[in-house]
């Protein structure tokens, strides 16, 4: 699993950058988060982090969806 | 009435729903129970412009006909349930701000083949966001009505009423996706099987069977059978789903909506976000916000509360004056009219408080404090969901218990309504008024502090501080039954829409009155009987013991009417009841009069002011009335003949209010939200246990 080490995760994106959804390690997170918007091959921002740390705010599809920093890591970026 | 057609009102969450279903019935709204499933089912009724009546079914928003919670899992229920009824004709109420994410649900709900139509509504928000949609192509490729419409400002909602009531008796929309691609053998199997005609609709009962109440359990499992032959894997069905209805919206969005790439600018919402969410300022001004709250509901509902207390005061007066003297006009006047007034004299504080709160949901600021608060929310096993019902807990356990529906994790829910009872209800708030008001002095400390007003404050505090206690022990006790996840939109900072916050006030205040007021009549009548009746011929002896000659010169006449009353009371059943658990609770401090109260309370926290009042009134001087405060300020023990409520019975009757489950309709939404007796008798002896030990420690070291 060599691959890993290279791969961007969501809860990896600093505050106001952008990157492009790719894949999902999860499959059960990966349908809630598909229902919400979080397509593979949209653009996903991460808008800010809450006052303590977790959860974070995402800008994806024309809205605000907010989610924990463990369901984020679930979220691979291209 | 019957309703001669029969509309549901589907859509993502904060679209906007509430508000159109809100102007599609107005005043005329019930909630009312689903058939099969015990939960709240809020329908009204709706003239249309060819004068038939539609009755409009308002479901709970999501984003989808897979269910992610309680609450939504009742959309596809209804939608589904053909051994009921299913809806005529389904209005969609969607973004248009937002239209990729909810035209999901619109293509799920279109492919069950029930008529559709699409209520486009923001189409101004969308325009600000320099978004064009072409209505008449979407229409066309859909193959349903669109109709544009703002909720907010009551536009377009005549054209819809026209929509629904030309809606056509058949399906006309377009197929969106191949649903036999998904699951080709299962879904033909489930059709044959259950004859059905639809194959999303075969496709849905293969992944919700077994949380449908309105199949047998012999077709679950066959359902469950026919999957198995088949390999049918739930999640990986939805994954392909949802990925093939994105592909037909973006196809679908391609040349019927531009989004003109403006220079990203911070929206509003950002900007705001930016203050309230922040590091330091965002808790400051979250608790800004509720000691704001706590100290408007007292402020603001005193001149209220004065004004319908004088008003049963003269009521009370009145009924004694008119009406001749007897038992019957007493029961009224004391029992009846006496309970009520201690309960409705605090509509104005509840009222209040749920305006808050609507304005809070409203604003989308609730959103937010869930935001904030999940991570502290989960280190004591609650979720940042929790936040809400714990803070309608500040207005009411029922209605907050009942919004626990919304939290998707099993363990998470159960802790929340576990906790919730704790938080200091305003049933709870005429208790503590009363018996601060006795023992508390009226002054002020450090300029602006009110001594009454902080030891009010402190009971509020105490009851968030033990439902977070609680939490975390329990936290430690329950398994979780799958992993807790926090996936919640963020929706845009609005202005509050204020008939919203109007009609929710009204709403719970009636609710209010009806519920509280059914229990406190019936308790009143019930204890008025038992303490102005006694068993055997007690009564008559007392009042042959006290016509003897040396009673009529040593005594007044007022003094020997008080204590052939007192000696009544106590003779009486009531007095009985109050004597037998007296041994139980002497080590609170509280007498047998006390007693009675606490027995009567365990229907409803308030009846405890009622019933003070009704006792003290049997009691008390007949030609006088006074307020429950001054009968309660000069009433005395009996026996010792010193004042009842001294500071340590007061905080000690403060303490075993704060913890004991003494409210029947709390057990009852529990026992209904949980489906088991289970969880409302743990919580109730769990409750009650900790109001006894806290009793008695504060009245221990007190005394």
């Amino acid at each position: 699993m060599f691959a890993h080490t290279f791969m961007k995760k969501l809860s990896e994106l600093e505050v106001g950058k952008k990157g492009v959804i790719k894949e999902f390690t999860d499959l059960e997170m990966s349908v809630k988060l598909m229902e919400m918007g979080c397509l593979p091959g949209e653009e996903i921002k991460l808008e800010r982090i809450a006052p303590l740390g977790d959860p974070i705010a995402v800008a994806v599809s024309g809205y605000m969806l907010s989610l924990r920093k463990q369901e984020a890591s679930t979220i691979i970026l291209q | 009435m019957k309703a001669e057609i029969r509309v549901a009102l589907v859509g993502n969450p904060n679209t906007g729903k509430s508000t159109l279903f809100n102007l599609l019935t107005g005043l005329n709204q019930k909630i009312g129970n689903f058939p099969g499933i015990t939960v709240d089912k809020k329908t009204g009724f709706s003239s249309l412009p060819d004068g038939r009546r539609a009755e409009i079914i308002d479901l709970p928003g999501t984003y989808s006909l897979y269910p992610k919670s309680r609450d939504e899992s009742i959309v596809f229920s209804v939608l589904a349930d053909k051994v009921h009824e299913t809806p005529d004709l389904i209005v969609v109420i969607v973004d248009a701000s937002n239209l990729k994410r909810n035209l999901l649900l619109y293509t799920q709900v279109a492919d069950l083949k029930i008529p559709v139509i699409v209520a486009l509504n923001m189409m101004d928000m969308a325009k600000k966001d320099g978004i064009t949609i072409n209505i008449d192509s979407l229409s066309k490729k859909l193959g349903v009505p669109v109709i544009p419409i703002s909720a907010r400002r009551n536009e377009g909602i005549d054209k819809l009423k026209e929509a629904i009531s030309y809606a056509n008796k058949f399906a006309l929309q377009q197929q969106s996706i191949d649903v036999k691609a998904i699951a080709p053998q299962l879904v033909d199997a489930i059709g044959q099987e259950m004859q059905l005609e639809n194959p999303y609709y075969a496709l849905q009962l293969a992944h919700q069977h077994e949380h449908l109440s309105f199949l047998t359990p012999e077709q679950s499992s066959r359902i469950e059978e026919l999957e198995g032959i088949h390999q049918f894997h739930s999640q990986q069905a939805q994954a392909a789903e949802t990925i093939a209805r994105y592909n037909f919206i973006n196809d679908l969005l391609y040349d019927t909506v531009k989004t003109e790439q403006t220079a990203q600018e911070e929206t509003l919402s950002n900007r705001i976000d930016k203050v309230l969410t922040h590091r330091v300022f965002g808790f400051v001004i979250f608790f800004g916000i509720l000691l704001f709250i706590f100290q408007a509901i007292f402020a603001w509902s005193a001149y209220p509360m004065d004004l319908i207390e004088s008003l049963f005061i003269w009521m009370q007066e009145g009924v004694h004056k008119i009406m001749p003297a007897g038992p019957l006009t007493d029961l009224l006047a004391d029992g009846v009219v006496a309970g009520l007034s201690g309960v409705l004299v605090f509509i104005p504080q509840i009222a209040i408080l749920f305006a808050f709160i609507a304005i809070l949901e409203d604003t989308g600021y609730m959103a937010r404090v869930t935001f904030m608060m999940d991570k502290v929310m989960r280190k004591v096993g609650l979720n940042g969901k929790s936040v809400v019902p714990l803070i309608g807990g500040f207005a009411c356990a029922v209605p907050s218990i009942m919004s626990t529906r919304t939290i998707e994790n099993w363990k998470d829910r159960m802790i929340t309504i576990m906790v919730t009872p704790l938080v200091a209800c305003s049933a709870r708030l005429p208790v503590y008024t009363l018996l601060i008001a006795l023992v508390v002095p009226n002054r002020n400390v450090w300029w602006i502090f009110n001594l009454q007003g902080l030891a009010l404050t402190g009971m509020y505090v105490l009851s968030l501080v033990s439902a977070i206690v609680v939490a975390w022990v329990m936290k430690h006790i329950l398994k979780a039954r799958e992993r807790g996840y926090f996936i919640m939109e963020l929706p845009v900072y609005r202005m509050p829409r204020w008939n919203n916050v109007l009609l929710t006030m009204y709403d719970r205040a009636k609710t209010f009155v009806i519920e509280a007021g059914k229990v406190i009549i019936a308790v009143s009548i019930i204890l008025w009987v038992l303490a102005s009746y006694g068993p055997g011929d007690n009564f008559k002896q007392i009042e042959k013991k006290y016509s003897q000659p040396q009673y009529g010169q040593k005594m007044k006449p007022t003094e020997r009417e008080h204590a052939i009353a007192s000696e009544k009371l106590e003779s009486s059943y009531a007095g009985y009841l109050g004597h037998v658990i007296e041994p139980v609770i002497k080590p609170l401090g509280f007498d047998w009069k006390i007693g009675i109260a606490i027995i009567t309370s365990f229907a409803a926290r308030e009846v405890f002011v009622g019933t003070m009042a009704t006792i003290y009134s049997v009691d008390g001087d007949p030609e006088e009335i006074q307020s429950v405060k001054d009968k309660l300020g000069t009433a005395r023990n009996t026996e010792t003949g010193q004042l009842t409520f001294t500071p340590a019975v007061s905080f000690s009757l403060m303490m075993f209010y704060a913890f004991a489950m003494q409210c029947a309709s709390t057990v009852a939404t529990v026992y209904r939200e949980t489906k088991s007796w289970h969880w409302p008798v743990i919580q109730f002896v769990y409750m009650t246990g900790l109001a006894y030990a806290a009793s008695f420690i504060t009245y221990t070291l007190l005394k």
